[in-house]
């Protein structure tokens, strides 16, 4: 049975070896729960926070076989992690508590949970977990063999007929096969999804795919999307029409998601970090999604401020998702510098909102969030300008700069160094903006011109940046009316410090894409770089707006060239994961 | 002979403690736990144990302080983290007392939540204390033989 290729130590010991991620914020549970399943001779990792857990996983994706969380946790609500383990990693979880209602029980298993167990917990149960990895494995193997290889399959299957452990490999072997595959053929996968019953195969909306993806809806003009349109314009093979269609889906809850939001926010003079739990869940997805270098460079770094701050609150379950997306911070390399981020001047107000509470955080650089940490120092041209001087405290920008020119939400952290040979100061001194990014270079000058790529063109930038990024950060302007209201909401969810005046970021950011950023040529720029420049504070820099009286400056619509969707994606740029998993 | 003496007087130490109610199943499940590896577990686990629970007490005194008008919610919220803390030591009677409290809560009766949670302390303190005694005889008798049954 031993094929060569299977074996390996995990799988000739199986079920010794598991790779098991244990979630629980009691820590004498969690003591418990590893020694009793060191025990069992599974391998584990204990971690007391939820957004801890969707970093780790999301750090290396095959590095865990099934996850264990505790449905009471301060940071996220376990049901939450629940979903998005589910969505982003397909792993099976296992659901604990030490409360055992019925309707409890059956939230669990709604949300997909393979197992749900009261604590006290006993060792016997957990020797069992294993039948959930197996079992996992041979759905997939079995839609792999569906439709790819029948007798492959049977092939391994019958090679190893000596010992269980043989079909166990064979499983596994064949799960990883179709891993692979699935790697290389997306398409494939998503067929083979789509027939199993048991294993959804699923499309990986990377950040690069969903970049292609807004600019698209961008390019099209939100109100005349279609999937078909997008898919013809995204032109990726493999892809397919429903692939879109639901994507398309999400990505527009995702966006009322993100303007409910802001909305609420501008209602709430200071925002709640602490909130529901769903709150919590978009901070954390932002907060993970940061670490992760291929997500969006959204600022979601300062979503996930601080813990349980979702400053993005998404409004709903769903909010996790976004967040997601917008979380992923990705490598910093790009985003940051991405003082193209200005493209997002209307950063979402969920966004900016986040931003304020990261920039609070920033200046005490407390990113109190290990995961904020891992948000790369962007720039974030987080729309709002603070009317006044920038000052650190007042907004750090965040740049989204993922390639969906999300705005960096989280400016907490990274201090805009900016550039002072730019008058637009690319704010990042980074200027790499991330490929996708296209980092509203803001040149002063012409609004549009420099959209793509510019990255830190001021103003300018701006109205290319909203269109290079994909808007990602849509949140941001969605805007349209309520920029207004947007920024002073996120302005006074700037814990920070983060100037109120940065209502006008908005407004800031039209009058710099107005004024071509003349006045950005403003001198504290290396000053104000040295902050988190919050778009607004970075517009101020740019162009020296800081007197300027935004406040009603911002008008989404006031770039001309700035195609509507531009504000609309602006809401993207927080890109929540959840839309790239199609 | 003095070495059997104590570990007798640990057993019916434990074995009392059991029959009072005061710990249930889980407790052995912890000590069943205990290896060379972790010679002193059980311990561990009380100590962290003692570590989040007081911290919680406090959090509720806290809040129950905030009377007008008691938030009920967080009073829940904190005694499940309560519970689920004194459910990984087997504490029993600790345990019906936090669903008491969370009754009250459910009610709405800041009368019952208050008076409950004195009940809760006491308990607590007790439980604490005997769990204290045991571990030192425990310590004074050597090392530990495995755990016994004692239901």
């Amino acid at each position: 049975m031993d094929n060569g290729c299977f074996s390996s130590p995990r799988h000739d010991a199986f079920p010794a070896g598991l790779r098991v991620l244990v979630v629980d914020d009691d820590p004498t549970w969690l003591r418990i729960l590893e020694k009793m399943l060191k025990k069992c001779l599974y391998e584990v990792t204990t971690c007391c926070l939820a957004t801890e857990a969707l970093k780790k996983l999301r750090e290396r994706k095959d590095a865990y076989d099934i996850v264990i969380s505790d449905v009471n946790m301060p940071d996220m609500d376990g049901f939450k992690l629940l979903e998005q383990v589910g969505l982003e990693m397909d792993l099976p979880v296992i659901m604990m508590s030490v409360d055992g209602e019925t309707s409890r029980v059956m939230k669990g298993v709604q949300h997909g949970a393979c197992d749900y167990l009261l604590k006290p917990i006993r060792m016997k149960e957990l020797r069992n977990i294993w039948q959930h990895v197996f079992r996992k494995r041979m759905h997939e193997a079995r839609d792999y063999e569906s439709h790819e290889g029948f007798e492959t399959l049977h092939l391994i299957m019958n090679g190893s007929d000596q010992s269980d452990d043989g079909n166990l490999f064979a499983v596994e072997e064949i799960t990883s096969m179709k891993k692979r595959k699935d790697a290389d053929n997306k398409h494939d996968d998503k067929e083979l999804g789509d027939h199993s019953p048991t294993k959804k195969a699923r499309v990986v909306w990377s950040v690069d795919l969903h970049q292609k993806f807004v600019k698209a809806v961008n390019q099209i003009g939100f109100d005349k999307v279609g999937p078909k349109k997008i898919l013809d314009l995204m032109s990726v093979p493999w892809l397919t029409r429903e692939n879109v269609a639901s994507h398309l889906q999400k990505y527009r809850l995702y966006l009322s998601r993100l303007q409910k939001e802001n909305e609420q926010k501008s209602s709430s003079s200071g925002i709640k970090h602490s909130d529901s739990p769903s709150k919590d869940t978009g901070s954390f997805s932002f907060l993970n999604t940061a670490n992760n270098k291929q997500q969006n460079d959204v600022a979601i770094d300062s979503f996930s401020y601080s813990d349980g701050t979702s400053l993005l609150q998404m409004d709903g379950p769903s909010h996790e998702s976004d967040l997601k997306g917008i979380v992923s911070e990705p490598t910093t390399e790009k985003r940051r510098t991405s003082t193209s981020d200005i493209s997002d001047p209307k950063i979402p107000k969920s966004s900016q909102m986040t931003l304020n509470e990261p920039f609070a955080s920033l200046e005490s650089s407390e990113a109190s969030h290990a995961v904020f940490d891992c948000t790369i120092p962007r720039q974030y041209s987080w729309s709002e300008f603070p009317k006044g001087p920038l000052k650190e405290e007042q907004k750090t920008i965040v740049q989204l700069e993922d390639s969906f020119s999300q705005l960096p939400l989280h400016g907490t952290q990274h201090h805009i160094q900016v550039d002072q040979s730019q008058s637009i100061a690319s704010i990042n001194s980074n200027p790499s903006i991330t490929e996708k990014e296209v980092a509203p270079s803001i040149d002063t000058k012409p609004l549009y011109a420099g959209y793509k790529s510019d990255y830190m063109s001021p103003v300018s930038s701006i109205g290319s940046a909203v269109d290079t990024f994909p808007k990602q950060s849509k949140s941001v302007i969605v805007n349209d009316q309520s920029s207004q209201p947007i920024f002073t909401s996120n302005v006074s969810l700037k814990t920070q410090g983060f100037n109120v005046d940065c209502i006008s970021d908005l407004d800031f950011y039209q009058m710099n894409l107005l004024m071509g950023g003349e006045a950005a040529a403003s001198s504290p720029l290396e000053e104000d770089l040295n902050h988190f420049l919050l778009q607004s504070e970075w517009y101020n820099m740019n162009f020296g707006l800081q007197h300027i009286d935004m406040s009603e400056y911002y008008d989404p619509r006031f770039i001309a060239e700035a195609p509507s969707y531009f504000y609309d994606s602006a809401d993207y740029s927080s890109v929540d994961q959840s839309l790239f998993i199609a | 002979m003095d070495r059997n003496q104590s570990r007798r007087q640990v057993a019916a130490m434990k074995q009392s403690l059991f029959d009072q109610g005061l710990l249930d199943e889980q407790f052995i499940q912890l000590e069943e736990l205990q290896d060379d590896a972790n010679p002193n577990f059980v311990e561990e686990i009380v100590t962290l144990h003692y570590r989040d629970s007081s911290r919680l007490i406090t959090s509720i005194e806290q809040a129950l302080k905030e009377r007008n008008p008691l938030d009920f919610n967080k009073l829940d919220t904190l005694m499940h983290q309560f519970k689920g803390s004194s459910s990984s030591i087997g504490a029993k009677k600790v345990k019906a007392e936090c669903n008491l409290f969370r009754e009250y809560c459910r009610a709405g009766s800041a009368e019952g939540c208050m008076r409950s949670f004195q009940q809760l302390k006491r308990e607590y303190a007790a439980l604490r204390k005997k769990l204290e005694a045991y571990f030192q005889l425990a310590r004074q008798a050597g090392p530990q033989e495995t755990a016994c049954r004692s239901k």
